[in-house]
């Protein structure tokens, strides 16, 4: 995979982005969101493949990731140590940051025939509660047209235990891959990357 | 001093921003002005969020350079994993963005005419200036050490043309030949990096001049992320045994300063004993202080380094002047691209803030910094901090280290995430 080239198409979208904040306040709001930016991309639109893309994300989500990454339920690299530096006043305020800016997909390479049956995949174990692959929906992160790196090392986790999970999701991960393949784990990876059209 | 000619030139100034009426005094009720010294990491944030915060206020940032090479991620182009191009920068996302760009070296500062001077005689006037010079070294302290001797010598430690020489040499250097690279005492920019350039250089080596050697000679006794570096050194490149890779020597065993360099023998002599060492590429990083325009214009103090306000970033020794960066004193964070750019942001409020008349709110500061030990093997610190009373504290428990003895899988993501990380703050600074 090739990591450090995004492509065009990214940056055209990006490149006008500007920052989305109300600035009657005395600053505070940009100076505790401006620091996840730096990892995370403008507004929380990463433009790096292995950090997810955080904006529009839902704030319950958010939240709960965070308190995860604090107590260290969650695996991690830098998040554990940074989550620790915030109040949950101060999460709930990044929360409600990040739910406000536009989530910007990407065009990333796709392999058609994984997408196929990637979405087979998805309608037969995930849309349940991934409804139609869009991130809107509470209780669920940005799957559709997020980083492909990102998503299989979320996927890597779960499937190998390391992420503590739900034991129903658990158990629909294992399912799929006793019955799909481990194949099959790829397959949704270029299903949700290809989801580019958002409502 | 200003001068009949320069003066005309600030009218012309005020003229050309669109004002009528050509008295100097004037500009006070009109459009504020901000200028930014230094267009690096900590200078391309500040004048970058300015506009975002208050796109009312006019900023110039004064950048020698058409194009900045990061030296963050500049290791990579040793090991040959990145082109020097992918770590190049121009300006124009930041004039894009309502920002003026002036590529004059900036020589004065006036703290009382609040003006700015640059190389070819132009005076900006400034309501209130940002300085982010980087930093300069300590030349004097190398006997036989200069820039034109960097030429061939080189420190690296200033992005692009340094990196590209020595990447050339690491090119054109035989099989079983010898690097050494000299750590200067601390403080310097980003204390882990002389140990990630070893890493990627050895990557580098191993794979096409196995038979090579790296010497760090180290001033200190010490290194940032010593256990983490030494443990994937041992998994990498050997170290310990006699065909390792990577040798380092601290002070008390062979290290020491550099006290003089013969670059006509390619010989350096280091420590209290002035040892000699010859070696095919030698990686001289001399001992550092503050950017030059800090000293031009007296903000720094004995430490050669630019005492602040830890909430605003302005100087202790001048008013309506901030700095940001490797320059300033922000101890307990880090000399990093990352605690420049938090810096920076935090800067940016607080200088709008002061034009507006407003109180500034609560900052929060933070820092990241990857290093890549080789091929998939990364590693990483993090920290946040917060003001308690009128000093920046490291908040207890918010930070650390990559864990001992991770998974080859942690390890491999760590190196992702550096290279995402780079795509991401690099956009934060530059489009």
């Amino acid at each position: 995979m090739t990591i450090y080239k995004t492509t065009k198409y990214i940056l055209l979208l990006v490149g006008s982005l500007m920052l989305n904040i109300t600035w009657a306040d005395d600053g505070s709001l940009f100076m505790l969101v401006g620091n996840c930016m730096g990892c995370h991309g403008p507004n929380g639109v990463s433009l790096g493949p292995a950090t997810p893309n955080i904006a529009g994300m839902n704030p319950s989500t958010f939240v709960k990731a965070m308190e995860e990454f604090r107590d260290e339920e969650r695996p991690s690299t830098v998040m554990r140590h940074i989550a620790k530096g915030y109040s949950d006043e101060d999460f709930q305020t990044m929360a409600d940051y990040f739910v406000k800016q536009a989530f910007i997909p990407y065009q990333q390479t796709v392999d058609a025939d994984k997408v196929k049956k990637g979405a087979k995949l998805h309608q037969k174990y995930c849309q349940k509660c991934h409804t139609n692959s869009v991130h809107t929906i509470v209780g669920s992160t940005n799957l559709a047209g997020q980083w492909m790196l990102y998503l299989q090392f979320t996927l890597v986790d779960i499937y190998t235990g390391v992420r503590d999970m739900p034991i129903r999701v658990l158990q629909i991960v294992e399912n799929m891959v006793q019955l799909e393949g481990i194949e099959s784990v790829d397959n949704l990876i270029h299903f949700y990357a290809s989801q580019t059209e958002h409502k | 001093m200003i001068t009949r000619r320069n003066f005309i030139k600030i009218a012309t100034g005020i003229t050309a921003a669109g004002l009528s009426g050509c008295s100097n005094f004037s500009i006070a009720t009109a459009k504020k002005r901000v200028i930014v010294i230094g267009g690096g990491a900590g200078g391309a944030t500040a004048a970058k969020y300015i506009r975002q915060v208050d796109p009312s206020i006019d900023v110039t940032l004064i950048e020698k350079n058409r194009y900045y090479y990061t030296c963050f991620m500049s290791s990579s182009v040793l090991s040959g994993e990145r082109k020097i191009d992918s770590i190049k920068f121009s300006y124009d996302g930041l004039i894009k963005r309502g920002i003026k760009v002036v590529h004059h070296l900036a020589v004065g500062i006036d703290p009382i005419t609040k003006t700015v001077t640059t190389q070819n005689g132009d005076i900006f006037y400034y309501d209130r200036l940002i300085v982010s010079p980087g930093i300069d070294f300590k030349w004097d302290t190398i006997e036989g050490y200069d820039k034109t001797i960097a030429k061939t010598i080189p420190h690296a430690w200033d992005s692009g043309y340094q990196t590209i020489t020595l990447r050339k040499q690491l090119e054109a250097m035989k099989d079983g030949g010898t690097v050494i690279i000299t750590v200067p005492h601390k403080p310097f920019r980003c204390h882990p990096a002389p140990f990630g350039r070893a890493s990627e250089m050895a990557q580098y080596l191993k794979q096409h001049k196995p038979k090579s050697k790296i010497l760090i000679l180290d001033a200190n006794e010490k290194f940032a992320q010593q256990k983490l570096f030494i443990q994937g050194w041992k998994k990498l490149y050997g170290y310990g045994t006699d065909n390792s890779l990577i040798e380092w020597y601290p002070f008390s065993d062979g290290g020491g300063e550099v006290v003089q360099v013969d670059a006509k023998e390619r010989a350096i002599y280091v420590g209290p004993f002035e040892d000699q060492h010859q070696a095919d590429v030698i990686n001289v990083i001399p001992a550092q202080k503050a950017g030059k325009i800090a000293f031009t214009a007296d903000l720094v103090d004995e430490t050669g380094w630019c005492p602040v306000n830890q909430k605003t970033f302005e100087s202790k020794r001048h008013k309506d002047i901030h700095v940001i960066g490797d320059a300033c004193i922000a101890s307990p964070m880090a000399r990093s691209a990352y605690a420049a750019n938090s810096q920076a942001k935090v800067c940016a409020v607080a200088v709008v803030k002061a034009l507006q008349g407003e109180e500034m709110g609560t900052p929060s500061y933070l820092n990241a910094c990857y290093s890549i030990v080789g091929k998939d093997y990364g590693i990483s610190v993090a920290a946040v901090y917060r003001l308690e009373g009128d000093k920046i504290k490291w908040i207890r428990g918010a930070g650390g280290l990559s864990p001992m003895d991770a998974s080859a899988e942690v390890r491999k993501r760590e190196m992702y995430y550096a290279h995402s990380w780079f795509k991401n703050i690099t956009y934060d600074m530059f489009r």
